[in-house]
């Protein structure tokens, strides 16, 4: 009998077997159907973003308060604010880029030095000392009408530092 | 037809009787072995051993002492998850109360920490152990690979269990130890964020942790060990055998009721005895509160990440922290299933030479780790030297190729001058490294200082 069937219905030497079909089409559902939990699970789990705290943006106050060349700390937003001699903002995210140690601001020495595993770092962030891959990430600073916003939203990672990453108030 | 005994067994004898399947005593080796195949528990084992594996200095009891372990974090584990809740503002104060006003709070914490981190130790040199009486030959080539998959569980369940404390010691060793995914290429970030619930160790990280902890974690773990456990039994222990000493023609078996159980029993009621006796005198470790505006000085990773730790002060972190942790991992899991040119199965460490170049190994190990260390610290700064080169480059492929060529060398040494074969060079390298690894760890625990400075030894003291 199964002979019979396979003689009749001898498929063409290159078309696919209904066999080889079905376990293609099987093994394709049960592809679509893992990635399907796959993506539910990621979802379920990626973190969101919370308003108001780390993530945000923070109003820190003023241009005037701050006098070129300090160097301030804002523990919730895990960030420096930095004025620069020349009157430039940064904000600094205090995660040393080696393995994510806070890095505390040393005024006796005018850096920042990391203290697990020594990476130093200038006023602006630049690298003075490995095993610190990149300078300090700095997050984007906005100056509106003399006031100050932090956006703590991204870090931003650079290789270099460069003349633009600080920015002044409009005169 | 009338019944046999017209006045039945009491009642609770025979509820008894019930359940138990076979007829006690155990009078004949055949009921014997007819009880371990029809217990729930004794059914792990095979119901007749071979007589030489029993003798307890080939195996140390390694694997069933692992799991007794588990057993111990299993229990203690639950009963502390009736008195904690992993958030930031509850987490430490829990600790707190475990150890001041819980009855016995303090003396099951302590058997848990010191359980898990025994644990680490004691599956390593289950490892050991096999990889040095060649206990991985075919067929149980992948059932090593299991071992090394359930190793890397039991780092991750101590890792995701070092922050549930949530003091100073589990925020920053937690913060360095997800740091090292940045460094993988593409994926790492986007991983460490999910693990993390964010870009920093926070309120969900510990609710993650927690998770894996007591959830995921053990749940793979119990899966793979039921696997691990099954392929023993059914490929049953290497048979031991002194130097020179021909396989066995025939191999004596005996029931594994009492031979092997009354081991087993032995053993465990010791080790028992002295874990209790360690966690009711030594405390496991509590810091100040975690606070994430301060990092500790010196902020160092859980202890057994202290090797990995060492490496990324010398290399380039791709390199510290993937590249060759990596390669480390895919050797260990190709291990049994390189060519095996010495019939040494059962065999400590091989052979005669097999002896000479493992001691051979172990002392250059002991000694050339620290003074590449100490060049490295002192002498040689490869980026300075190399100043056209990225430094993934100079303080990553160069010192990794040249540490690759200097193995090398050293295997072509060992086979030359001690006539030795593949396989026992190969035992001698692994030796190398395994010593290696372990003197890393020992420098970045007791040799590191402030701001991770290295110190002498009259330092230290």
């Amino acid at each position: 009998m199964a002979e019979a069937v396979q003689q009749s219905f001898a498929p063409e030497p290159d078309a696919m077997s209904r066999r080889s079909f079905l376990k293609l089409a099987w093994g394709a559902a049960g592809a679509v159907a893992l990635a399907e939990a796959g993506l539910v699970t990621y979802r379920f789990l990626a973190p969101k973003a919370v308003a108001g705290q780390f993530g945000g943006v923070f109003s820190v106050g003023r241009v005037e308060d701050f006098p070129p060349g300090s160097v301030t700390p804002f523990n919730e937003g895990r960030f420096y604010l930095v004025r620069l001699a020349d009157g430039g903002f940064l904000a600094l995210y205090r995660k040393c880029t080696h393995l994510g140690c806070a890095v505390p601001w040393d005024p006796a020495q005018g850096k920042f030095v990391c203290p697990c595993h020594a990476s130093a770092f200038e006023m602006d962030g630049d690298l003075l000392n490995p095993p610190a891959p990149r300078p300090l990430d700095r997050f984007p600073v906005t100056i509106e009408n003399g006031e100050i916003k932090v956006d703590t939203g991204q870090a931003i990672q650079r290789d270099h530092t460069g003349p633009n990453d600080a920015v002044y108030a409009e005169e | 037809m009338t019944l046999p005994d017209p006045r039945p067994d009491s009642l609770p004898h025979r509820v008894i009787e019930s359940i138990q399947r076979d007829d006690l005593p155990l009078v004949d080796d055949r009921s014997r072995m007819k009880y371990v195949m029809n217990n729930l528990v004794l059914h792990i084992h095979p119901a007749k051993v071979a007589a030489p594996t029993l003798k307890f200095t080939y195996t140390w009891g390694l694997g069933g002492l692992a799991i007794l372990l588990m057993t111990i974090l299993a229990v203690t584990g639950v009963m502390l998850m009736f008195a904690y809740t992993p958030t930031p503002q509850s987490a430490y104060n829990d600790m707190l109360r475990l150890q001041t006003e819980v009855m016995f709070g303090q003396l099951v914490r302590n058997l848990h920490h010191w359980s898990g981190n025994l644990l680490i130790v004691v599956a390593f040199l289950h490892m050991l152990r096999v990889f040095y009486t060649a206990g991985f030959r075919p067929p149980r080539e992948f059932n090593w690979v299991l071992g090394i998959m359930l190793l890397l569980l039991v780092v991750a369940a101590n890792f995701t269990g070092y922050l549930l404390p949530w003091d100073q010691l589990a925020y920053w060793a937690v913060t360095v130890g997800t740091s090292l995914l940045d460094y993988v290429p593409v994926i790492g970030p986007a991983i460490s964020r999910l693990i993390l619930g964010g870009p920093e160790v926070s309120g969900a990280t510990l609710t993650n942790f927690y998770g894996l902890h007591v959830a995921i974690i053990p749940l793979m773990m119990g899966g793979l060990i039921s696997f691990h456990i099954w392929r023993v039994r059914k490929d049953t222990l290497s048979i031991p055998r002194r130097l020179d000493e021909p396989p066995p023609a025939r191999i004596e078996k005996v029931t594994t009721l009492p031979h092997l159980v009354a081991i087993e029993f032995v053993f465990a009621i010791v080790m028992v005895a002295l874990i209790l006796l360690w966690a009711s005198w030594v405390n496991a470790p509590l810091e100040e509160a975690a606070n994430p505006d301060h990092s500790p000085n010196p902020a160092k990773a859980a202890w057994y990440f202290m090797g990995l730790q060492e490496l990324l002060l010398h290399f380039h972190p791709v390199f510290g922290a993937i590249v060759v942790p990596g390669l480390a991992l895919a050797a260990l899991a190709v291990l049994p299933y390189l060519r095996f040119d010495t019939d040494a199965e059962g065999v400590w460490f091989r052979s005669h030479t097999g002896r000479r170049t493992a001691v051979v190994g172990a002392l250059t190990g002991l000694i050339v780790t620290p003074l590449l260390v100490l060049l490295d610290e002192y002498a040689l700064d490869l980026p300075v030297l190399l100043p056209s080169l990225p430094t993934i480059i100079s303080n990553g492929w160069v010192p990794l190729a040249a540490l690759l060529l200097m193995l090398l060398a050293y295997y072509a040494g060992v086979r030359r001058l001690f006539r030795a074969s593949a396989c026992e060079a190969r035992q001698s390298v692994f030796t190398l490294l395994v010593v290696s690894f372990v003197v890393l760890t020992v420098i970045g625990v007791a040799f590191r200082g402030e701001g991770m400075a290295l110190m002498w030894p009259w330092e230290v003291l």
